[in-house]
């Protein structure tokens, strides 16, 4: 049972992680204020990303062109892009102040592409903002358990 | 089972089976890995005396340390009582190797120091007799390198060719040392030389990388359209070579008039607050790299801006790092540019790496079929010449490359 105060947040949280598993990247890059970043960092411990090498740093551009990609047809390891289901919970609120949220969140996904399966745990945290249209994302982390091991090629968006 | 290794190379072609047959993948272990020059840690990422990082040459375990006297030593990562690793950490550092079984203790220089309990060895134990196993270690422009092998050729002899495109290479840190800020790893489920072969192939970039080549700018993807841009690929002996894919960006130091680009604009007006109009040239030509990539036989290339190490696993798996790289007390402004230029293109989740691991994969699945099929590597043959250097050279897009990767192999394979 989800505390009913966060209980809009974990709603904006599913819808987010459903559009993403659903393919539907207009409305994922709607979702974001005009400087959010989305960071999936190496270090565990990172929390200064802009000087430090992460897996993706991306703005509203490069977010963008990561969803340009993957509709393009001309990404072999996009082609058929993987598909995945994604679930969510252990939800903790953070922090908030007067018009945002930081929560934090337990994310398992499955992946699935060429007859193969592949797994990813993460701690995913998000900054929320609230506005007039509803909750938007100004920061995005997720933080893969196994983030300092070596990967498999990842061709989607966490 | 008898192979004849030097039957499964000739000079346009190699043999489906270097890909998929274990026991060759056994044998390039050890007469390979075990009897060449194998490229573990670059000097940043060690700097102090205590810092440690952990590698491999081929499937062995080595633990590369600078001791006190800031001596760097590659130690093979086995305690020599009962065998167990005595670090699993990547990096860090430290006063000592403890074996975490038994507790035999070595100092940074592999000497045994320490055993509990050792008068259950008799009197006569010699401490002396059971040092780490340590590796004939040399290095060149930073690169360090450690071998098994006594007897062969110095590192200096063994890079010949390569040396003059490693100083080249080296002036991206555009007067700073370079230094190592971090690394993407990923594998693919493939055979190690199918990466191998991939560091000068230009051939692949405009098929595999169109995605990139898409999401970069009109200027970029004029720098980019690497088979239409007067380069070409070099043997430069031992297996080594070079692909120049932008004969533009081999020296960094020259052409310091040039227009900035426009992507780096932003970059420069950043820059322009503490340096001279000249400086800001020329920290960002380094921070785009060099025009060319550099494949240094068995596990190292110098690609454009970055180490790329491959790491063999098995026959059928190989581990890919791609060091990014930075100036050493450089601009904080240009280190970040150089990030998030690694992360636009490499590592597994970057605009690049993922595609080529998609291909490589595709090999490895394709060799399963036809085995007694060959790999041609015969693109660029009719026209190779000799250049001046008495090295072999064709255009860019020529499997030149990896006829001289090739040949070594049988060189080393079969003697």
């Amino acid at each position: 049972m989800i505390q009913s105060d966060l209980f809009p947040l974990v709603s904006f949280l599913w819808l987010e992680a459903d559009l993403l598993d659903g393919g539907e990247y207009d409305d994922w890059l709607a979702l974001w204020t005009a400087d959010g970043k989305y960071v999936v960092p190496i270090d565990p411990k990172a929390t200064d990303f802009e000087n430090t090498l992460n897996y993706a740093y991306d703005d509203h551009e490069l977010r963008s062109k990561r969803v340009a990609r993957l509709r393009s047809g001309q990404s072999v390891s996009a082609s058929p892009i993987a598909r995945t289901v994604r679930s969510q919970s252990r939800f903790r609120l953070l922090s908030s102040g007067e018009n945002w949220f930081e929560i934090r969140c337990a994310q398992f996904l499955v992946e699935s592409r060429r007859e193969r399966e592949r797994y990813y745990a993460a701690d995913v945290t998000h900054r929320l903002i609230s506005t007039d249209a509803g909750f938007r994302i100004d920061q995005k982390v997720i933080r893969l358990i196994n983030s300092t091991d070596t990967l498999d090629g990842i061709g989607y968006i966490f | 089972m008898t192979t004849h290794f030097a039957d499964l190379v000739r000079p346009d072609r190699a043999s489906t089976r270097l890909y998929t047959d274990d026991a060759i993948f056994a044998a390039e272990m050890e007469k390979i890995f075990s009897h060449t020059w194998v490229w573990v840690a670059h000097v940043s990422e060690i700097p102090n005396p205590g810092d440690f990082k952990t590698a491999k040459v081929g499937l062995q375990p080595v633990i590369v340390t600078r001791d006190r006297a800031v001596q760097i030593h590659v130690l093979l990562n086995r305690c020599r009582h009962r065998a167990a690793t005595l670090c699993e950490a990547r990096a860090g550092h430290v006063n000592s190797l403890i074996c975490p079984y038994h507790g035999w203790s070595y100092a940074l220089d592999g000497s045994l120091r320490g055993v509990p309990y050792e008068k259950g060895y008799g009197t006569d134990f010699d401490r002396g007799e059971f040092p780490l196993i340590s590796l004939r270690t040399e290095q060149y422009a930073g690169l360090i390198f450690a071998t098994f092998d006594e007897t062969i050729m110095s590192l200096d002899e063994h890079l010949g060719g390569a040396k003059k495109w490693l100083d080249l290479f080296m002036k991206q840190g555009g007067g700073y040392p370079i230094k190592v800020m971090g690394e993407h790893k990923f594998r693919f489920p493939g055979n190690w030389k199918i990466q191998l072969e991939n560091t000068t192939d230009a051939y692949h970039f405009p098929i595999v990388h169109k995605s990139f080549l898409t999401a970069v700018d009109a200027e970029m993807e004029q720098q980019m359209d690497m088979l239409n841009s007067g380069g070409w690929v070099e043997d430069l002996g031992n297996g080594h070579s070079v692909a120049v894919m932008m004969p533009d960006l081999v020296d960094l130091d020259d052409n310091l008039d040039a227009p900035i680009p426009v992507r780096f604009q932003t970059l420069a007006d950043e820059l322009a607050k503490d340096h001279t109009p000249q400086e800001v040239r020329r920290l960002v030509r380094a921070v785009g790299g060099a025009g060319f990539n550099l494949n240094m036989f068995p596990n190292l290339a110098c690609s454009m801006a970055f180490f790329r190490v491959l790491q063999p696993v098995a026959v059928d798996e190989t581990e890919i790092r791609h060091v990014a790289l930075g100036m050493d007390g450089g601009p904080p402004a240009a280190n970040r540019a150089r990030m998030r230029i690694h992360e636009f293109f490499q590592g597994p989740m970057g605009f690049g790496s993922p595609d080529d691991a998609e291909v490589w994969d595709r090999v490895q699945r394709g060799a399963q079929g036809g085995r007694d099929l060959w790999l041609m590597l015969h693109r660029g043959l009719a026209h190779e010449a000799e250049n001046p250097d008495g090295h072999r050279v064709s255009d860019v897009s020529a499997e030149t490359g990896m006829r001289a990767a090739y040949r070594k192999w049988r060189d080393m394979m079969a003697p």
